[in-house]
């Protein structure tokens, strides 16, 4: 239900990422936090916590590596430590190989977002957002 | 896990009525509404069955009499921590006086991780494991519409606490993370009121 008029986390719909056979390419993902909520980085100081963390099923390409923004250090009223979070605008990088027996022509590659947002007083289950790449092979 | 959920305008809602805490600017800032609602204005907690860490079932009904801290909570959840240590202590200072904690976890992984994390923070009250079904029937006493209409709220934004007088009635509804003395006023207010206690169903069988 947030989703759907004010939501905590919104990804922006990917540009198409144009790729040729043998070689990589980079795609990156727009995500806004609306304001006040922060996520867990993808590498929390907690174990408790849940990182954000963006998976892929990369067939007919292949992941070489997400790069995820720098974490910020903040200190929350209910947090004895700084927590590592993202917070409003942030991009994340993912570098794609396609084999070179890739089929040439537009694909759409599946990804998932999952998260767990919390504000300076509360905190929200973990959710999954679907991101649709376009890719272009040649 | 949860079904519907309550809108971002809930969450930050600020709009205060007796009873309903929703946001406190600090930890230990006084109350800025009355701890408990008046008593007619309470109304009946759902009834749940739900297990606690070792199996057994766990029954609302079982707690009438007492003055019941409802609190649902995940280990995901730093503000969850925050209040963990003040429901320990009141748990510890009042359950000779008719008050009990009840822990509501609702983690999806559910005992695997909640389990080792109630030993590492020594949580000396009862822990059951939530579900979709008990999040929906307190999420309808969480102040605010529902986002869409003929849906109904569930607990989404974590801490939800709920004070339940001797009665059985919801007398306090905190969202978020609440000033400490905000629940020991309650508690205390709570605990003073005599309550219409159940007779325990074994003595009102006929002879």
């Amino acid at each position: 239900l947030f989703a759907q008029t004010n939501p905590i986390l919104t990804v922006a719909p990917p540009a198409k990422t144009v790729v040729k056979r043998n070689s990589e390419a980079t795609s990156k993902i727009s995500v806004t936090l609306g304001e006040g909520y922060h996520v867990n980085s993808n590498a929390p100081h907690e174990s408790y916590l849940i990182p954000l963390k963006l998976s892929w099923t990369p067939a007919p390409l292949a992941v070489e590596a997400v790069a995820y923004p720098k974490a910020r250090d903040e200190k929350y009223e209910f947090s004895d430590q700084p927590l590592s979070v993202f917070t409003g605008n942030f991009e994340i990088a993912t570098k794609f190989k396609a084999p070179a027996d890739a089929p040439a022509g537009v694909t759409i590659l599946a990804g998932k977002i999952r998260y767990q947002a919390c504000n300076n007083t509360m905190c929200f289950p973990p959710k999954t957002v679907e991101v649709k790449l376009p890719v272009e092979i040649q | 896990v949860y079904v519907a959920r309550m809108s971002l305008a809930l969450a930050g809602m600020l709009v205060l009525l007796p009873g309903c805490s929703v946001i406190s600017d600090t930890l230990e800032g006084p109350p800025k509404a009355a701890s408990v609602k008046p008593g007619k204005d309470r109304r009946e907690a759902p009834d749940f069955t739900l297990k606690d860490v070792n199996g057994q079932t766990v029954h609302l009904a079982d707690y009438r009499g007492k003055v019941v801290l409802l609190d649902f909570w995940a280990t995901w959840c730093g503000p969850c921590k925050i209040e963990i240590p003040w429901f320990k202590e009141f748990e510890r200072e009042n359950k000779d006086k008719g008050f009990a904690v009840i822990g509501v976890a609702m983690d999806d992984e559910g005992w695997d991780v909640v389990k080792p994390f109630a030993q590492n923070m020594q949580i000396n009250y009862r822990l059951v494991a939530g579900n979709d079904a008990i999040a929906q029937k307190y999420g309808a006493f969480v102040p605010g519409p529902p986002m869409k209409p003929g849906e109904v709220n569930s607990i989404d934004a974590l801490p939800t606490t709920f004070l339940i007088d001797r009665d059985g009635k919801i007398a306090a509804v905190h969202v978020g993370l609440s000033a400490k003395n905000e629940f020991e006023n309650g508690i205390q207010e709570l605990l003073k009121a005599s309550g219409n206690p159940a007779v325990p169903a074994l003595l009102v069988r006929a002879n």
